[in-house]
């Protein structure tokens, strides 16, 4: 018992983390002390105190309150994200693998040209095209995310589609989205699984990087990403804001990154 | 005219009559946009035979002449062909070499079994329940098997799955590739003598494909000789073991002793 704990370290470290932030963003989503968003001039950037175990912002908002929410918002976003990452990725990948040839051919071709783009330079052209918002960095990031997903599910396919079960769920007369959704697509989700985990990570960094920059989700919603740029401005006068902020958002991809090795290493 | 009254008789129990049949394989993987099909290649030459019921028919020769590709011709997978595959009853099946490769890893043993009467929609639930448990009966096994996955099973307890989910849809025909071939001898016995006796019981007519002439000796009752793509003779088994006709079989013959 205690040698596999040490062996799948990262994996039950990895799980307790995100486990621990996953909780957060529930509550976060649900409950906070105060109201993320309610400004109360008399304590602008007050310190730290019981009232405000973090101290508050520029607009006297609540600091803990907003990192709880922002949580919440953030891992919403992500999990957004890969889930259309996936969906669109599993399509793709399935009908390249599956029938290769000429489908192959084409959809793997433009695959490869959206892989080939600086993914934050493509979100940004997305963005511009269909406005900033929680919904539209979903979509975007989603979208960019589905090659990577189609490239190791296409794989996956490849190498199931002539293997015998495949051929005998054929020749019981099972058709080509049956054998491909159902017979196939669980053997391709073992590997999916730290795929997914990574990105996860991918999509928080994202995220962050385009609410830091102006493009992701928009004031006054809290957003790890939006809080550590409006917390630069004050990093010398309230440095905590930006160490709280940047701690969340450390431990969110820490978390993931650790469970996404461990399970590669389980599997 | 007692001939013509056995022939006649006889050709109502043929279950499978191949007649000229000319089969070709196209690299797949190799054609693209700029490749076009990939090359064309013959594999089966004017292959003709007939299979009748409750009949067990050897098709014996070197890895790569075309067994597996006639095997899959009569099972519909391989479509580019000419020449005549006439059925009696719908559809033969297939148990396959590699007992690891042909039951689904992700699936348990109950669900593999259950998908054919699903895909068909044939029997409600309860049902087909029931037939699932007479089929792993019937290979030796038990429901207990039913909940485990296959990578819990043995290469026998594998193969023994195979067959009991080739007859869920209690074909006439089964074409068993290289069903031994990749279990240890102990256990290839126990998988024959199971042959054996689904064909007796249910007169099930077995095509049974192998490159190992004694194990074709002990359970068929015909043999053909297969090489590059044609069959160069066909007989009873007394005939093709003792009284071998083509150059070829003698060749086969020769090999096993001196082996």
């Amino acid at each position: 018992m205690n040698r596999k704990i040490r062996e799948n370290f990262k994996l039950y470290t990895g799980m307790l983390i995100s486990g621990l932030m996953l909780i957060l963003a529930v509550i976060g989503l649900k409950f906070t002390p105060y109201d993320p968003n309610e400004m109360d001039v008399s304590s602008r950037l007050a310190g730290i105190s019981m009232a405000h175990v973090m101290g508050c912002d520029n607009f006297g908002r609540d600091i803990f309150s907003r990192i709880l929410a922002g949580i919440g918002t953030t891992m919403t976003v992500a999990v957004g994200t890969v889930f259309i990452g996936i969906v669109l990725g599993t399509v793709v990948g399935a009908l390249t693998g599956y029938y290769g040839g000429r489908v192959d051919e084409i959809l793997m071709r433009f695959n490869d040209a959206v892989l080939a783009f600086p993914a934050l330079l493509l979100a940004l052209v997305f963005i511009s095209v269909m406005g900033p918002g929680k919904y539209n960095v979903m979509t975007a990031l989603g979208i960019l995310f589905a090659p990577g997903y189609a490239r190791i599910i296409r794989g996956e396919f490849l190498r199931c589609r002539n293997l015998d079960y495949v051929q005998s769920a054929k020749l019981m007369g099972a058709g080509d989205m049956r054998i491909m959704f159902v017979h196939i697509l669980p053997n391709a989700f073992q590997v999916m699984l730290s795929t997914i985990a990574i990105g996860f990570n991918n999509a928080v960094l994202a995220e962050a990087g385009m609410s830091f920059l102006g493009i992701g989700v928009q004031p006054p919603d809290p957003s790890l990403g939006l809080m550590l740029s409006e917390a630069q401005s004050y990093l010398f006068v309230r440095p905590g804001y930006a160490i709280c902020t940047g701690i969340a958002i450390v431990l969110l991809i820490l978390g993931f990154s650790m469970l996404s090795e461990g399970l590669e290493n389980n599997a | 005219m007692n001939g013509s009254f056995d022939e006649k008789k006889a050709d109502t129990d043929v279950i499978l009559k191949v007649s000229g049949l000319n089969a070709y394989y196209r690299d797949r993987d190799k054609a693209g946009i700029f490749t076009g099909n990939g090359a064309r290649k013959q594999i089966l030459k004017n292959v003709s035979f007939e299979i009748r019921s409750g009949e067990i028919v050897g098709l014996v020769g070197e890895s790569g002449c075309g067994k597996s590709t006639l095997a899959k011709c009569i099972l519909g997978i391989v479509k580019d062909h000419d020449g005549r595959i006439e059925h009696a009853s719908t559809g033969a099946q297939m148990v396959f070499q590699d007992p690891y490769g042909s039951l689904n890893p992700a699936k348990t043993v109950g669900w593999i079994l259950e998908e054919p009467l699903r895909i068909r929609g044939e029997l409600k639930d309860p049902d087909r329940n029931k037939k699932v448990s007479e089929m792993i009966h019937l290979v030796g096994l038990d429901d207990s098997y039913l909940t485990r996955r296959p990578n819990e099973l043995s290469g026998g307890q594998r193969q023994r799955i195979c067959i009991a989910l080739a007859l869920m849809t209690e074909p006439k025909l089964i074409i068993a590739d290289e069903p031994v071939s990749a279990l240890d001898v102990t256990v290839q016995d126990q998988i024959l003598k199971l042959l054996l006796k689904l064909n007796r019981e249910l007169g099930i007519a077995i095509l049974f494909i192998s490159h190992d002439l004694k194990v074709v000796y002990s359970v068929c009752s015909k043999v053909m000789v297969m090489k590059s793509g044609e069959i160069v003779e066909q007989g009873t088994d007394d005939e093709i073991y003792h009284d071998p006709k083509h150059p070829y079989t003698k060749q086969l013959l020769a090999s096993v002793i001196s082996a």
